[in-house]
Order: C-alpha cells, then structure tokens, then sequence
C-alpha cells in the first residue's frame, strides 16, 4: 500500500435536529492518509472539531465492513460516493485527490427524515419488513428436514443475491423519486423465489407495497439508477419480478 | 455465594431431552400477562425475542443501531456448523460435541456444549424454512465445506454472508412479531444499568439515542444479548458501537463473569495501517479451505519484501514456509484460530513478517495453488482434458471467485490490491471473547430473572471458540434454550402483576446513570474520548494480548487504573444530555471498557497455565505449544464484583468435570 496524504475541503450538511433548520458549512482538513476509509477521514476530522471545542458532526455507521447498512451518506452527488459497489466504509481516501472539495450531505427522502446532521431515520424499512417481509413460520425447530426439497441452485443463487441486500437506502436516496422498489422488490423476490416463500405470496406482495406506499416513498420510472448506486448491486431485475408477483396478486385477490 | 451450574443428571445424550421435559410451563393464557425484555438483536437478541414474542409474552427488545438488522452478528462471514452429516463424511453429534470441547481447550462445560451439537440440527432446518438461501449443490441440496478443528465437512453458508443471512432470517422473525404487536421494538436505544427489586432482576434503565431521554422500562425477567467486549482492544474486528455496557452492568449489580481474559485473535484479517484507522476487517476462516499460509523461508527475502523490492509471487516455491502445513501436518492450515494465530506471530517474531508496517506484522494467504487445482477440474468437468495454463487459471479464478467473491473484493477495496493475482496479507486480530457473564445450564446469571445469551455470556466454547459455531450457539440459545428456561423461570411470576416503574430501585438507578452523564458532560477536559480508549486498545494488545506474561498482566492493571484515573479527570464530551450525542455514548462505554480491561487482565494472572486463546509465555512446551495445568486451573474462574478497586474482586471457581469425553492434550499435529 503505498500510502499519502491529501489535503482536502469538506463542505457538509449540518442540521442540529430534526426541526431546525440546516446548512453547509466548510471545513479544511489535512493530512488525511489515501489509505484511510471514508468514515476514518470523517472521524479524523471529528477529532480536530473536538480538539477545537467544536460540536462533532453526526453520522451513521457501524460494521465499518460493508454489511451492516448503517452507514450512508450523499458524497459529492452519489450515494456512497465515487466508487462503484462500495458503502460508504468501504470507500477509501485514494479515490480523491490532493485540494479536492468533497460535498457531504444525508440522505434526501421525504420518508427518510434528517435526525441530526447526516443522520436520518429509516425505520420506513422496518415497518415495510414487518408487513410481510417473512416466512410465517414458528421458531420450534420442528420443521421438515433442511434437504426435504430440494431447491435448483439457480434459484437459490437467485433468492441468495436478492437478500444481500443490507437495507442501507441508498437506492431511496438516489431515486428522483424516492422510490422503495429496489429495496422492497429485493425481500419479495428471495421470497417468491423458495419454496419456502410461496405460500404466502400473494399476501406478502399486497401487504409490503401497501406499506411502502403509506410511508410516503415514490414511484419507479425504470430510470435505473438504483442499481447503479446499489453497494450489492442489486439487480433490477427484482423489481420486474416484483410487478409480476404484484400482478398476480392484484388478480387474485 | 456457591456457583450452582445445575446441570442435570442422567447420560449426556439424554440430558436436555429429560430435563426439559421437566421444566415449568407458562399457559397460554398467563403469558400476555409476563413482561419480558430482550437487550440486543443479534442471532441470540432477536431470536429470543421472536420466540418468546411467538409464544404470547409481552416482549419488548432494545437495540442502539438504527434497526435491529444491524447487530454485529451480521458480519459474519464463514458459515455455522450443524451434525446433519449431509457429506456422509462420519459426524454425529457426539463428533461436534467432542471437537468444539477440544477445540475450546478442555474449558468448557460438557452439558452445555452436547445440548448445543443436539440443537445445531434444528437451526438448519428452522432457518431453511424462514428462506435463509444456503448455498446448494447443482442436485439442489445444501452445500458443506470445512472450518477449522474438524475433518469433516459440516459448516453450512451463504457465500462470505451467511451471518448477514442467519441475522436476516432472525430478523425477519422477530419482524413478523413486532408486526402482530407481541414485541415492541425499541430502536437507536442503550440500556445503562439493570434495575434489581428484591434481588431480581425487573427492568433497565436505556437512554433513547435520539432525544436523550433515559427511560425505565420493567419487566418480570430480562435477556442480555449484548454481544462480546472485544473493543476493549480499540481495534478489532467488531463493529464500532459493540461494547460491553449492558454486560458489564449487570456484572456490576451482581452477576458473575466468567473467564475474562479468554479473547479470541483470529488469525486472518487485514493488517493495520496506521493510526487513523478504526478497525479491522476480518477476512473468513473459510478462506483456510483454499489459501495456504507461508512466509518467505529466507529473513533476507522477507526483508525485500517489506523494503518493496520484491514481491511474493517472485519468491520460489522452495524458498517458502508453509509453516502451518510444517508443524501440524494432520490439520495443516485448517488448525483452530488460536494456533494459527500464535504460529503467525512466531514467524512475525522472528523476523519473517511480510507487512511494511511499524511492527513488520503480516504473513501470505495464497490462493495460487487452488486456483490452479480447481481450473484444471473445471477444464476437466468441462469435457477439456488438455487446457492451456491461461484456461486453467481462467477458471480457477471464476471458481474462488464463486466461493468467496465478496471477501476477495472486500480485501480489494481496502488494500488496492488484487487477491487473485497477488497473495492475501494477513494478520491475527481480536475477534471474539469467549468469557462474558457466567449463566447456569439455564442461561441464568447469579441474578435470578437475568438470563445472558449469545456471545455475551461465557458458556459453550471454553478457551478457544472454532470457527462457524459463534452463529450456532446465538441461534441454539435464542431459539431453543431460552424459550424453555426463560419459561420455567416465569412460572413463578403469573401471579406477580406488572411492574411498576416508580419503585426506589428505579428512581435510585436512573440517578445515577443521569450523575455519570452530567459528570461526562461537565467534566470540561482536554481529550477526547477516542484518544483514551486508543490508549487502552494499546495497553490491551501489548499487555493482554496474543502472549502474556506475569509482568505484562501486572502492569496492565496498574496502567489502566492510571489511565483511567486521567480519564475521568481530563475526558472532554462536548454537546448536551437532551439530544443525540454519539461521543457521550462513547464515553459511557469507554468507562466500562476500563474497567472490564483490569478484570481482564487480573483473571489472566491467576490462570497460570496456558490453555486456547490464553497463552501464558512462562507456560509453554519446548515447541511453543501451549501448556495446560488440568491439575489446578481446570474450573470456570467467575468474578464477583466487590466496588471499583479491582483488586477486591473475588474469583469463585466452578469445577470442570469431563465425564463423556477423555480430557487429553490438545494435538493437531
């Protein structure tokens, strides 16, 4: 790793809470090291606001690997910044360049509230993933054996890349219209899928896009960008999936 | 007091099947009456809560993240092993009893860990049915591979994310229930102490992440499932908001904690680069199935490399040491976490690290060899039985990248550097602790109604966890321990009544959580909270770390009370209590870290033998393996706390007795 400092501008989105109103301040920072991750940059720069006596700035994050989802962030434009198939931890200091001015802001939703900063609450997901994103099934070990049905790997491969996904919102984010497909398209196809999921399929469709629609996300204009922004690429191909199984649904019921 | 494990009589395979029948029962009816609360929604946290949720308990589980898909239990990556013996390679239960109590360094308890290779099955077939997608075979069934400390093929995955896909499915459970309104979830919120009323436990006392409020909730038991303390270390391949404050708590109000200072340094995770960084990114032990680890067997060649003037693929296949597939021929590099990891720093130690880093600490993971083997079976399998090299390397690439795509980008986007052409850096990081609260064959602390699950309480993988059974026993203790304990506890309580929350106890708890807060927050230092706990993390990994010594433990005591002395003395925490302050958060938790790190470190000095992750320098064989001293130190070393001089704490030693399994040394050779 061949390892250099940068000397960079931050112009970054401040908003003490959810009903105050926010702004862009600008903040220099130097010496940040081409092989420190995103996040590492912002806790650098939190440590010199702290050495100043400055209120540090709020951000989400947790795994700082990639998988938990918590961490966000609209960075010069893109959500999860410049790279491609990267959350915002996993990006790294070497996509900059040395006087950049880099643009952070929360992610911008109206079903996506700002709570501090560029923290914002995206409990909409979970409240979508209560609606049906499940197998109605008890948790008393007294199931069929695991190998009782057999599942075609293509399917399972399929089910498995839908469900990588991390919850992150970064499609909501990117989304002119705010739009939830990618996400909610992504837990209806692992389900639809499996065997396993079948059953109740019809009701979970009804029932998540409902949700999703409550919330006040928007609607898919097959603009695409989604995938584009998504950190586990995600295909678009769930959400076709989806309007077939929505279709079905709609039929049926 | 006098620690009671009761375990059950009667033959190990019949045990838990004869004593949960015995068990109390809650009936339906008297089960919405019962508060439950479940702190943590990782494989343990979350299973618990929907199973009890399911049941018809009133359940009410806290997580700090944003929601509770984002337990740490989400980054595992390799696997969870189950005795279904889909490969017909000979396992049984009693083979992954009898591993995971070798692999644990014969100081783990027999019951426990036989309930858990019983239960292993079940997980497999529970989380099938929830969708969980598992890797399959093109036959369409599901897909094994091996994981280190066995010869057998039982380890059960989703690619590199098969925690993500276990935690998910947990998730998806418990959001089934928090749908159908039998658990309130409560998000972005910490527990800060546990509140007790007549000495049991009845609710906590958590700080609402968002407006800061602290808030009492009761209930007439509560489930910790807060994880493990491994960011003691500062760094590690935790998450960053993983800490040991829920745990530590309730320790602190008089639950026992068990072997402290056993801390699992896995051996294969990215080196450290500098001193801005804030963690460290684990790359899979299922790796081991494909990589082989060397070093260049000359120091000059080793030297080359970290000057940069030469590069690994450069070196000669004679003129490297595959030191593992060397010293212990019969596993080679599929040898337990806590051996390749002491064997890595021998190589580093002695000169032969690869990593141009202050401490020259990295050894290779190289996946040349089967990138070769298996493009040359694909050629084979593809009817082709003359490939070219270029062909076989081709598809040697597309079959590792199959196995473990995300794990090769991950190391990618960190190191800029491509796995596939060059060999893997690696190094030993903290990983995971196997000591946590000490809970009874029930799961229950030596608080009555406190129960402690998952990676927070010490119970199944004695000294030394193997790989791939972490996920195992957080979805063993969620789903198919605590439903039955947690009730025959309960059963006492129908006739208990809600509790109220304007008790003394409450009102006396929350005092002095809000005097800790004030006390941060007007402190008026001149450091923040992060350059402490880094301090500690280096203190921690000098002094408590993969080799300890008498005098290291020694001065690690003495070190942190002077740390943490200036801590309190000179930590600045800007902002305010009333709204959302992520660096009083840290705070409060770099305040418990302290002190679980002297405990950590006086239980290390009273072991004086070396036995899994615990390796004493003075207790060591002529080759360097460890030495266990059953004779004496063959207990559970459970810690009662007796006020902030660490020094008044007082050990209870439970008796380790191996009835079913001939307690031998461990060989891997």
């Amino acid at each position: 790793m061949a390892s250099k400092t940068i000397n960079i501008t931050l112009k970054i989105w401040r908003q003490k809470n959810a009903n105050a109103k926010g702004s862009m301040e600008t903040y220099k920072l130097d010496n940040v090291s081409t092989d420190s991750s995103f996040l590492e940059m912002l806790d650098q720069l939190n440590e010199q606001l702290i050495n100043e006596r400055q209120e540090p700035i709020a951000f989400d994050h947790d795994c700082r690997e990639g998988i938990c989802g918590m961490c966000s962030l609209y960075i010069n434009g893109e959500a999860h910044g410049p790279d491609r198939a990267v959350t915002t931890c996993q990006l790294h200091m070497r996509k900059f360049k040395d006087g950049e001015t880099i643009y952070i802001e929360p992610w911008r939703a109206k079903a996506f509230p700002v709570i501090k900063d560029l923290v914002v609450d995206r409990s909409a997901f979970d409240r979508i993933q209560q609606a049906g994103g499940f197998v109605s099934v008890n948790t008393s070990g007294r199931t069929m054996d695991a190998n009782a049905i057999p599942i075609a790997k293509v399917d399972a491969d399929k089910a498995f890349e839908a469900a990588t996904c991390i919850g992150c919102g970064a499609c909501v984010a990117t989304c002119k219209n705010s739009s939830a497909m990618l996400f909610v398209s992504a837990k209806v196809s692992q389900m639809a899928l499996l065997p396993q999921g079948k059953v109740e399929a019809t009701q979970r469709v009804l029932n998540m896009v409902k949700q999703m629609d409550e919330e006040g996300f928007g609607n898919c204009t097959n603009t695409g960008a989604c995938e584009v922004e998504c950190p586990k690429e995600i295909s678009l191909e769930n959400i076709a999936r989806m309007n077939r199984e929505y279709m079905k649904a709609s039929l049926k019921s | 007091m006098k620690l009671d494990s009761k375990i059950p009589e009667g033959h190990i395979s019949q045990k838990w099947t004869d004593y949960k029948d015995h068990l109390k029962l809650v009936a339906p009816n008297n089960r919405p009456k019962i508060d439950i609360i479940v702190v943590g929604t990782g494989l343990a946290g979350a299973s618990a809560a929907a199973s009890l949720g399911e049941m018809g308990y009133n359940v009410k589980a806290f997580c700090f993240q944003d929601s509770p898909r984002r337990a740490h239990s989400i980054a595992a990556q390799g696997g969870i092993n189950a005795a279904k013996n889909y490969q017909n390679d000979g396992d049984s239960i009693f083979r992954l009893f009898y591993d995971t109590i070798k692999g644990g360094d014969y100081r783990a308890r027999e019951a426990n860990v036989h309930r858990l290779a019983e239960v292993s099955g079940n997980i497999i077939d529970q989380c099938v049915a929830q969708g969980v997608p598992f890797a399959r075979e093109y036959g369409g069934l599901l897909d094994n591979r091996s994981f280190g400390g066995t010869q057998v093929q039982r380890t059960f995955y989703a690619a590199g994310q098969t925690g993500q896909q276990l935690l998910l499915g947990a998730y998806s459970a418990l959001s089934r229930q928090i749908g159908l309104g039998r658990v309130k979830m409560y998000n972005r919120h910490e527990m800060l102490d546990i509140v007790k009323v007549d000495g049991k436990a009845r609710g906590i006392i958590a700080r609402n992440l968002v407006t800061g409020e602290l808030e009492r909730h009761s209930a007439h038991a509560v489930i910790i499932a807060s994880g493990g303390y491994g960011n003691v270390y500062f760094l590690s391949t935790n998450a960053m908001g993983s800490n040991v404050t829920a745990a530590w708590k309730v320790h602190k109000k008089g639950a026992f904690f068990a072997n402290p200072c056993y801390v699992q340094i896995h051996p294969t995770c990215i080196p450290v680069h500098g001193t801005n960084q804030s963690k460290l990114t684990l790359m899979s032990e299922s790796l081991r199935n494909s990589g082989r680890i060397w070093v260049p067997k000359k120091k000059e060649d080793a030297e080359a490399i970290r000057a940069g003037k030469l590069k690994p693929t450069q070196i000669a296949e004679e003129d490297r040491d595959y030191y593992l597939e060397r010293r212990y021929p019969a596993f080679g590099n599929l040898v337990p976490r806590d051996v390749a990891s002491r064997a890595a720093k021998e190589r580093c130690d002695a000169g032969y690290g690869i990593e141009a880093n202050d401490t020259n600490e990295g050894v290779y993971l190289d996946f040349s060899s089967e990138i070769k083997a298996k493009g040359k079976q694909a050629a084979y399998a593809a009817g082709d039985h003359n490939p070219s090299e270029a062909k076989i390397i081709e598809l040697g690439k597309k079959w590792v990248e199959s196995k473990y795509g995300n794990l090769f980008q991950m190391y990618e986007k960190i190191t800029d550097e491509n796995p596939y052409e060059t060999p893997m850096k690696i190094y030993p990081a903290v990983h995971y602790t196997m000591g946590g609260v000490w809970v009874d064959y029930n799961l229950q602390s030596t608080i009555p109604g406190c129960f402690v699950a998952g990676e927070a309480n010490f119970s199944d993988h004695g000294a030394n966890r193997l790989g791939a059974s972490a996920l195992m026993q957080g979805l063993a203790d969620g789903y198919f321990v605590l439903p039955y304990t947690v009730s025959d506890y309960l059963a006492n309580e129908i006739r208990t009544g809600s509790i109220p929350t304007d008790l003394p106890e409450f009102v006396e708890a929350e005092n002095s959580v809000k005097s800790l807060i004030d006390k941060f927050l007007n402190n008026n230092g001149t450091k923040s909270v992060d350059h402490f706990h880094k301090r500690l993390g280096l203190i921690m990994w000098n002094k408590v770390g993969m080799g300890r010594s008498e005098q290291s433990l020694t001065e690690a005591i003495s070190e942190i009370a002077a740390l943490r002395e200036e801590f309190y003395k000179d930590v600045f925490v800007p902002g305010d209590a009333n709204e959302m302050n992520p660096e009083l958060e840290k705070a409060l938790r770099v305040a418990d870290f302290m002190e679980l790190g002297q405990l950590m470190a006086k239980d290390g000095l009273q072991r004086k033998e070396s036995c899994g992750g615990h390796f004493r320098e003075e207790y060591q064989d002529a080759e360097g393996e460890t030495l266990r001293d059953d004779e004496n130190f063959k207990f559970v070393g459970a810690w009662e706390y007796k006020g902030e001089d660490i020094n008044q704490s007082e050990l209870h030693k439970e008796a380790l007795n191996y009835e079913f399994i001939k307690i031998a040394a461990r060989n891997y050779k």
